[in-house]
């Protein structure tokens, strides 16, 4: 980790979410109360009114999320915080901020599901409605934290990237690393790299609100500011205006994917833990990476060479950095709290160019270092019998 | 791309009536609820301000043309 | 010759894609000229609808303008209104959009009294999905999805409105452009959450399915319905079921969220504090 100057806090990850929310420059929160995600709203309901920002308390999901797209809309930094069932209700809103491109932050502290299911237990299960949850085709970001430390980095992360490619993005907690509280260092401010919205430099009469830069990114315009201009959940043209021209529609879908796409390099973020040697790779995120880590620990303590590769930029795929691991290893294990979502695509980046097996669990309870070991002693007498 | 107005103007000594054809859409309303029958349908339903003398100016029909394609003025320096 | 209204719309836009004889239109020229009347800075006003033909009155004027979701343009308008309270916020909504899907939504902007002025443009039906039953209906009418008759009851927004908080709650209709006008611009001019219903036509859903064949018989027949607040007192019960009384029915002065949101932050900024 780097060295930062910033002081250390006992803090938790919910809190820890709070304070890179504040570092990243949010000025709006609006929420709904659900377990586990509810101290980001209550840190929020306090922080926030001290730096002149709003807090509000909406009546419900679906409310809130259409509140934090219009303060964005606005110019403000916004974030909403929720879990599972609350997810499920942001969902059309997702959409039409994917399709408006209106930079937002969305939390989802993740808990056992299907519907009520687990509330105060810890689950990886909507890793894929993360990515295909809002109806129609389209990209997202997507980041899971595996320590309190992290959640603090990447909800700056978070906030940058929604502004840089106007685009929400989903923070993945779980309950775990929601409610742990661990040892993070906060960063001095003037040490935090912040990245704003881009914005027009033509005057309003020239304003094409969604015409891209080369980038693929058009200036956003705040509401309020002079520039006048259409805002529809309706497949729109340059102008903002509704489109029913196919070539506009298919630039324009088109566009929404490849701005991410391009970028991929810069919003992939992932670690490599003692993998130039391994030929057993463990695939992980979120809160099970505490426990690969140690299984790698473990592992090479009898000999085995497993290495760890630790994602923390879920959406986009790391597709390439996968594919070039099954060329190196024979088998990659992915333990997850779900029955097999990410190990999908690691499949499907993999090419069948080593073996894939998932490790899953759903039982409420964390993955434990020994039992992935387990799993990877499992598979390794697997492929000696073969 | 942009809609060329095709206004047709009538008018007397105190009152100017303008008729939008392209955005009109043969609704009635103007003709139905005007207070003086200054309207009356052509063949295609759209207003023709036949009676004009009789306007009053009271605006109703430009007020209640969901289309905005109607418009009554008074006439320069005629006007109150 | 440019009209009051010519310097408010996206030109481009028209004609418009409203049947001949909706009133979407005519509540539109309302808007526009109680607008006019506050001599208010375009850049400074914000119109925000949600789905439905009402909604698409947001692309024709020439403010920021934002046609969001089904039902939740007021939640939209609230993160819009908090962030900026400099911002005029104006929310269109139709009777489906803001009574059914929107209802929560619509009793929680009153109740916060948040200074936005809500116009429900009331055709008593879901209009672009083909005519279905909503809840403004009223009963006994027809639906497409009433094929038998309507047996639900129907909301009164006024009273849904007073009731929930809000500080102005009006009803017009477009027979009367010119009180509708009027009562829009009183609305928008209202510090905290300000409500005006127009009752409207549909000439092809509604008018179509009850015996109503033209735009000019369903103008002809607001107007039967429409009455004043004190003939409205005079009626029976039974006379009231036909009947809308028209006009203010409440207009009261309290401080609106916006304003209580400034007192929290300065009383969190006294306290100071970093936790």
């Amino acid at each position: 980790m780097n060295k930062l100057k910033g002081n250390i806090k006992l803090l938790q990850g919910n809190e820890a979410c709070v304070e890179g929310a504040i570092l990243a420059g949010v000025r709006f929160f609006a929420g709904y109360p659900i377990t586990p995600s509810s101290e980001i709203a209550e840190g929020m309901a306090r922080r926030l009114p001290r730096l002149g920002g709003k807090f509000v308390q909406m009546e419900d999901e679906i409310a809130s999320m259409a509140a934090v797209i219009g303060a964005s809309v606005v110019g403000l930094k916004s974030l909403t915080a929720t879990s599972g069932p609350g997810m499920c209700l942001k969902q059309e809103n997702l959409g039409f901020a994917i399709t408006n491109e209106i930079p937002c932050v969305v939390v989802n502290a993740q808990r056992g599901g299907p519907s009520t299911g687990l509330p105060t237990k810890p689950s990886q299960g909507d890793m894929m409605q993360a990515r295909w949850g809002t109806h129609g085709d389209h990209p997202i970001i997507a980041l899971a934290p595996s320590t309190v430390n992290e959640i603090l980095t990447l909800t700056i992360k978070a906030f940058n990237f929604s502004e840089k490619y106007r685009i929400p993005v989903i923070l993945l907690l779980d309950e775990v690393i929601a409610h742990m509280r661990e040892k993070v260092e906060i960063p001095a401010p003037e040490d935090v790299e912040i990245v704003n919205r881009k914005k027009p430099t033509i005057p309003p009469e020239e304003y094409l609100p969604f015409k891209p830069d080369e980038d693929g990114i058009p200036p956003m315009a705040n509401f309020g500011e002079g520039y006048r201009y259409h805002i529809t959940g309706l497949i729109h043209n340059y102008k903002g205006l509704p489109t029913s021209n196919s070539q506009e529609i298919d630039a324009f879908i088109r566009r929404l994917h490849n701005k991410i796409q391009k970028n991929i390099k810069d919003i992939l973020i992932y670690e490599e833990y003692l993998l130039e040697d391994a030929d057993t790779a463990l695939i992980a995120y979120g809160s099970v990476v505490r426990a690969a880590e140690r299984t790698v620990k473990l592992a090479r303590k009898e000999g085995l060479k497993v290495g760890l590769l630790k994602l923390l930029t879920i959406w986009p795929f790391c597709f390439e950095e996968v594919n070039r691991l099954a060329q190196q290893v024979d088998l990659i294990i992915v333990p997850e709290m779900n029955l097999g979502q990410i190990v999908l695509e690691v499949e499907r980046a993999a090419q069948g160019k080593c073996r894939v097996v998932p490790y899953g669990r759903v039982d409420g309870e964390l993955i434990n270092p020994i039992e992935i070991l387990g799993k990877v002693q499992e598979e390794k007498n697997n492929e000696d019998c073969n | 791309m942009k809609q060329k107005k095709i206004l047709e103007v009538y008018q007397n000594n105190l009152v100017k009536i303008s008729v939008r054809r392209e955005w009109c859409k043969s609704c009635g309303i103007c003709i139905e609820f005007c207070p003086k029958d200054v309207l009356v349908p052509d063949d295609q339903g759209k207003p023709i301000p036949k009676n004009i003398d009789a306007c009053i100016k009271c605006g109703l029909c430009e007020l209640r043309c969901p289309d905005f394609a109607i418009t009554v003025e008074g006439v320069e320096g005629k006007d109150e | 010759m440019k009209t009051v209204i010519d310097s408010y719309i996206r030109e481009e836009m028209f004609p418009h894609i409203w049947c001949p004889g909706c009133g979407n239109g005519i509540v539109l020229g309302a808007i526009i000229r109680a607008i006019d009347d506050l001599k208010w800075d375009k850049d400074k006003i914000v119109a925000v609808s949600g789905i439905g033909c009402s909604s698409r009155i947001t692309g024709y004027v020439d403010f920021c303008t934002m046609n969001t979701i089904h039902g939740r343009a007021l939640p939209f308008a609230t993160g819009i209104k908090m962030a900026n309270p400099d911002l005029k916020v104006i929310v269109v909504m139709g009777d489906g959009d803001c009574s059914a899907i929107g209802g929560n939504h619509f009793i929680h902007a009153a109740r916060r009294n948040i200074d936005l002025t809500a116009i429900i443009i009331n055709n008593m039906i879901y209009g672009m999905t083909g005519g279905q039953y909503s809840p403004l209906t009223p009963t006994g009418k027809f639906g497409s999805t009433a094929p038998y008759g309507n047996i639900d009851q129907s909301f009164d927004l006024v009273e849904l409105a007073t009731a929930a908080g809000a500080s102005y709650v009006a009803r017009g209709t477009v027979y009367n452009p010119r009180q509708s006008a009027s009562l829009i611009k009183k609305a928008l001019d209202k510090k905290g959450f300000s409500v005006v219903e127009i009752i409207s036509d549909c000439p092809v859903s509604y008018g179509k399915m009850n015996k109503m064949k033209s735009p000019v018989d369903m103008l002809k027949w607001i107007k039967d319905i429409a009455v004043s607040k004190k003939v409205w007192e005079g009626l029976s019960p039974d006379e009231k079921k036909e009947k809308y009384a028209v006009g203010e029915f409440l207009n009261k002065d309290r401080p609106d969220y916006t304003a209580r949101y400034k007192e929290i932050i300065k009383k969190a900024q006294e306290m100071g504090g970093n936790k």
